[in-house]
């Protein structure tokens, strides 16, 4: 039993210790190159946490970082490296507002599920045909999502340009279709904050329920830790890939289209993938595949993306220091092997200490 | 435009499109023959474009023409450095490859935009001092017909990126180099004990990718681009991934898969001139690689042969 909650510990202290390096690490190249590590972490923190429109800018950022970090954890755990979130994410940007552009007169009871469920459809598909293909013919799903992304991207630059709007910039999404609520923005002054929050929450909960509760769950994990046993125990491994991958696609299509309804309202087009999905994956990683983690992980996230907005006139520091802060948190997560070995020699030691006291 | 003009236009467009790939496929290929993956391409062929642009605009008027080739060393060169971030991440602190991979891609666009901030002011280098061109290949564009076709006017870095692919072939399938390394990636611990240092030929592996793909990044930024910014290498480091799956990890088919994306990429480029392809909506000229690419990994390579041990840490026995 103390083993247990000792490894349970570690899991809590490894990304917390991460986070601490990551920052120490920036702090260290900023003092090289002459900034003031400590201006630039106070102007992103003040700035995020000093005004409420700021703070719900970045609870909205999350809120897509938490879809990505899930669509990207899920088949993460069933072995799988879904590199094609962004894709995804795209796919169902583009559907939700498709759909609500073609029925702006719907009621919103109506229009948004419909919206929502076009992004949530479309991202399972397009993340699906690469769980598919890994099934049956055992392609590469890295390769595969990494081709679907760029044909993702270009072909949502195409139907904005043809179908959608005369221009790059597509209408904006009628009120019935809106994610926006009066009580949100007025709240956070003004900011793109809305009910895609709440939606998030209540899908951490399910995904978590999913996951520790369901046999579907249970199998997705069993297959990521060891396909072959579990193929000899009567799942199928087919099965659980294409799952696992339709839902990793749902979830990153449903944040495209909370993304699109919620937080811009509209469509438009874009010169490359969007980093939103790539930081899905970060925030998965640092959540250590743990839905409550990722949603936290997703709003620290949050809070570094918009803070870093503030560094360049409060502090003079380029805003890509928070990127390289979220790198090195990330590298740390990855190199944990130190981190726990650290943890235990600290341990150790102690455990020495106390026995020669006795 | 007459016959010969045309397909002179296409190859050598394709061949330009195609050069970085084609460095940065074949460092992969090293990489995963020693058994660690290496996503973190995109981000140290980023790395490599950012320091051959600083290096151009820094000494373009020392070394005038020689410029860009000798970019490609700075390029290369801090490949390496980068790479030793996913070396010892993924050799010694025994880090998931591809998380270490995700690092490095995060990494090196912050990185690099960064550092061009703090040296010029902004988030682009603008244009550069010195960039390649087109040229003509030593002799061989005399040839009768196919020479001004196939050498003429032609991207020099692409024939290059054609040589050292032959020479990593022999490299990996003809020395004892190459043998060792490819038995780590396949069987690390049979390699442990008959004598070789696993440890050893993994650095190797994933130091000549550094090399390679800061060399790749490098001519993406003075060949193609004329400038580094964020928008410089986007995407092409995946590309180049695919190049090498696409390939068999074998440095010949990583080449060949390499011109192929290039061909792919100039048609969406000079598809205007070409009769019947200009009718063809852009959009199609486009996503028509990256779908080919999933059509044929399905259909004719069939399942990935990758190497045996790809992706796992390896831990010496005690």
């Amino acid at each position: 039993m103390l083993k247990v909650s000792r490894s349970k510990l570690d899991n809590l202290l490894v990304p917390i210790f991460s986070i601490i390096l990551g920052f120490v690490f920036g702090a260290i190249l900023m003092l090289f190159f002459g900034y003031n590590p400590i201006t630039a972490y106070e102007a992103m923190i003040m700035g995020v946490f000093g005004s409420p429109y700021f703070l719900g800018e970045a609870l909205r950022q999350a809120t897509i970082l938490t879809f990505t970090g899930l669509g990207f954890a899920i088949a993460f755990k069933a072995g799988f490296f879904n590199i094609g979130v962004s894709g995804q994410l795209l796919a169902g940007w583009v559907s939700a507002i498709w759909v609500a552009l073609a029925f702006p007169d719907l009621p919103r009871l109506v229009l948004v599920p419909l919206s929502i469920g076009a992004g949530v459809l479309f991202g399972a598909i397009w993340a699906g045909i690469a769980g598919f293909l890994r099934a049956y013919f055992g392609t590469s799903e890295v390769i595969v999502t990494i081709m679907l992304n760029f044909t993702a991207l270009h072909t949502t630059n195409y139907i904005i340009r043809n179908i959608l709007a005369v221009g790059n910039t597509t209408e904006r999404i009628s009120e019935n279709a809106s994610l926006r609520v009066g009580w949100l923005t007025d709240l956070t002054a003004g900011s793109r904050l809305n009910m895609g929050f709440f939606i998030a929450i209540v899908v951490v909960i399910l995904y978590w329920i999913f996951m520790t509760h369901m046999t579907a769950g249970f199998e997705i994990r069993a297959v990521g830790l060891n396909p072959f046993a579990s193929t000899y125990a009567g799942m199928s491994a087919k099965k659980n890939i294409i799952l696992s991958m339709v839902i990793s696609g749902a979830l990153a299509g449903l944040g495209g289209a909370i993304h699109g309804m919620g937080t811009f309202g509209n469509l438009f087009t874009q010169n490359a993938l969007p980093n939103i999905g790539f930081n899905g994956i970060a925030v998965a990683l640092l959540g250590l595949g743990n839905p409550i983690g990722i949603f936290f992980s997703s709003i620290l996230f949050g809070v570094l993306d918009v803070g870093a907005g503030f560094m360049p006139n409060r502090a003079g520091v380029p805003d890509e220091m928070a990127s390289i802060v979220i790198a090195a948190i990330i590298f740390f997560v990855g190199a944990n092997y130190l981190i726990r070995l650290v943890l235990n020699k600290v341990s150790t030691n102690k455990a020495v200490q106390n026995e020669g006291g006795e | 435009m007459n016959l010969e003009s045309l397909l002179q236009l296409i190859v050598s467009s394709s061949l330009t499109y195609a050069a970085p790939l084609i460095f940065t496929a074949l460092g992969g290929t090293f990489s995963e023959r020693s058994g660690v993956v290496n996503i973190g391409l995109e981000g140290i062929m980023v790395m490599g474009a950012f320091m051959s642009a600083v290096f151009n605009l820094t000494f373009f008027e020392t070394f005038g023409q020689m410029t860009p080739w000798l970019g490609l060393l700075a390029g290369g060169l801090i490949g390496v450095l980068f790479s030793l971030i996913h070396a010892v991440a993924t050799i010694n602190l025994r880090a998931d490859h591809i998380i270490s991979g995700t690092v490095i891609n995060l990494a090196a666009p912050a990185l690099a935009v960064f550092l061009t901030r703090a040296i010029y002011g902004a988030a682009q280098t603008g244009p550069l001092g010195r960039s390649f061109g087109r040229s003509n290949i030593f002799l061989l564009h005399r040839i009768p017909v196919i020479g001004p076709i196939f050498f003429g006017n032609t991207s020099g870095p692409a024939y290059l990126g054609i040589l050292v692919a032959i020479l990593c072939w022999i490299v990996l399938y003809k020395t004892r180099f190459g043998l060792r390394l490819r038995s780590v990636g396949e069987h690390p611990h049979a390699a442990e004990t008959l004598g070789i240092n696993v440890y050893l030929m993994k650095y190797s592996g994933v130091m000549i990718s550094g090399l390679l793909g800061g060399i790749g990044g490098a001519i993406q930024a003075q060949a193609i681009h004329n400038e580094f910014g964020i928008l410089t290498v986007a995407g092409q480091g995946f590309i180049a991934m695919a190049a090498m799956i696409f390939g068999k990890w074998n440095p010949l088919g990583a080449m060949g898969a390499a011109i192929f994306f290039g061909f792919a990429h100039s048609l969406a480029r000079v598809g205007n001139y070409i009769p019947i392809i200009q009718d063809i909506p852009s959009v199609w000229l486009k996503v028509l690689p990256y779908l080919l690419t999933i059509v044929i990994l399905v259909g004719v390579v069939g399942r990935s042969e990758a190497p045996k041990d790809l992706g796992n840490t390896y831990v010496k026995s005690k």
